[in-house]
């Protein structure tokens, strides 16, 4: 069987895998990292997002070798050793993004990677734009916006500390 | 998936000889169409060669009235090109609406106006801007390259390589997306340049996108949303499913033209 190797959270990895392995599968079964999931047959839901090189795209629909080489972020490797987590995971938490928790790991890494590419500040609506190829089936759209606009004010060091959530 | 051999060449002549040398191998640029077909089991080649190593495929030039744009170049870099945005902001503007912004980090214009999805976006631009594709083997004129639906003037085994748009006067796309897929519903596309005045309708076809030549008239003579009252568009040649009617397509066309043309100024 071919190897393929790549960088995963940092870490040099190199894996057997069969010429019709997704990047999903490499992650999920060989690397047990199951924080990436797979809502969907149709590269729709964007559960299973992760960054490649910086990029956001949808690990279900990449050939495990077209990551050959490549530095692979899932969702494992945003918090920092000591555990403190990346602020859109404190804002996602902060702000109550979640509900079932399936579709979670896909909106973290999307949300971040848009809010990376838009240093200018995004929108209530570029948010909800950019966040187009990720389903939430529990339709928590609305804490998920919340969330995001609240994280891209410290990633863009705006202010120091996250922004609390109004008590409800 | 059933099971395929990946190869990865690092030239366009090796990728030609790769799928020259088996008729059911198959050229993949960005996957996102192809591997949910493979995950689907619609189709099975027993090769699948990715085009993403070759440095001559990706990549977009401004020069002489002439934007031209690699095949291997992703939906998000033409979105997010200066020079695009510049030359033809309608065209930037296009691939910004692409799907969602996963789906442009991956999907190429190469991919895309290869599979010729009916409901695709690029094809209008290249129909609606009088585009050339550029292949292995030849030059071939938009108006020529789109055959039907799903099919194209390309012959098994040849790649698009880039694809050159002259920039126009005046241009814009008004698109009606289907709201799950965003995919085109009806996309227009119109143009006023150095290939005269074009309408091109794109998601409603039956035989994929095609050229609205009583707009085009009709525009050729007064370039106002005025002078497209009263054109209708026959059903006969549309695409009618569950997303929507032939008759609400025909109706959509008029809007997004008109949309289009205030957006063009
Ligand atoms: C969720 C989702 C939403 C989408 N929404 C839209 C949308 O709104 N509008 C839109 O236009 N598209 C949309 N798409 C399609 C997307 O734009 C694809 O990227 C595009 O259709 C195919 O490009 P690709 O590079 O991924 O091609 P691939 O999937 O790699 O290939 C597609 C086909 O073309 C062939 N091929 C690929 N490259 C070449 C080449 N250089 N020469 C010859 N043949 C080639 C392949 O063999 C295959 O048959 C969407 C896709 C998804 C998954
Ligand atoms: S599992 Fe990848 S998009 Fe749904
Ligand atoms: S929280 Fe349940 S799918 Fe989004």
């Amino acid at each position: 069987m071919p190897r393929v190797s790549l960088t995963v959270n940092g870490k040099p990895v190199s894996a057997e895998v069969e010429d019709r392995t997704l990047l999903v599968e490499l992650l999920r079964e060989t690397l047990r990292l199951t924080g990436t999931h797979v809502g969907c047959d149709t590269s729709q839901c964007g559960a299973c997002v992760v960054h490649v090189n910086g990029d956001s795209i949808k690990s279900c629909t990449l050939l495990a070798r077209q990551a050959e080489g490549a530095e692979v972020v899932t969702i494992e490797g945003l918090a920092a050793a000591d555990g403190t987590l990346h602020p859109m995971q404190e804002a996602f938490r902060e702000y109550h993004a979640l509900q079932c928790g399936f579709c979670t790991p896909g909106m973290v890494m999307s949300a971040i990677d848009l809010v990376k590419k838009n240093p200018q500040g995004l929108s209530e609506q570029e948010i909800r734009e950019g966040l187009e190829g990720n389903l939430c089936r529990c339709t928590g759209y609305h804490n998920i916006v919340k969330a995001i606009d609240a994280a891209q004010q410290v990633m863009h060091g705006k202010v120091k500390e996250l922004p609390r959530a109004a008590a409800e | 998936m059933y099971e395929f051999t990946y190869h990865r060449p690092g030239s366009i002549a090796d990728a030609v000889k790769l799928l020259a040398g088996d008729p059911d191998a198959r050229p993949m640029s960005g996957g996102m169409t192809l591997i949910p077909t493979l995950k689907q089991r619609l189709a099975r080649p027993t090769s699948v060669v990715d085009l993403s190593g070759i440095a001559e495929l990706k990549g977009i030039t401004v020069s002489g009235g002439t934007v031209k744009i690699g095949g291997m170049t992703t939906h998000a870099a033409v979105a997010t090109s200066a020079e695009v945005q510049k030359a033809i902001p309608a065209l930037a503007k296009l691939a910004a609406h692409i799907g969602d912004n996963q789906v442009r980090n991956r999907g190429t214009i190469g991919g895309s106006v290869a599979n010729h999805d009916p409901a695709a976006d690029y094809p209008g631009a290249l129909l609606g801007l009088g585009a050339t594709v550029h292949t292995d083997k030849r030059t071939i004129a938009a108006d020529d390259f789109f055959t039907g639906m799903f099919s194209t003037a390309l012959n098994p085994g040849e790649i698009v390589t880039a694809v050159s748009f002259p920039v126009p006067e005046k241009a814009a796309y008004a698109k009606f997306p289907n709201p799950a897929s965003r995919y085109a519903m009806v996309g227009v596309f119109v143009a006023k340049g150095p290939s005269g005045v074009r309408v091109a309708v794109t998601g409603a076809g039956a035989d994929g996108a095609f050229r609205h030549k009583a707009m085009e008239e009709a525009l050729a003579t007064k370039w106002s949303a005025s002078a497209l009252e009263g054109i209708t568009t026959p059903q006969d040649t549309l695409n009618g499913d569950i997303h929507a009617s032939k008759e609400y397509r025909a109706h959509l066309i008029g809007v997004m033209a008109r949309r289009a043309l205030a957006a063009a100024g």
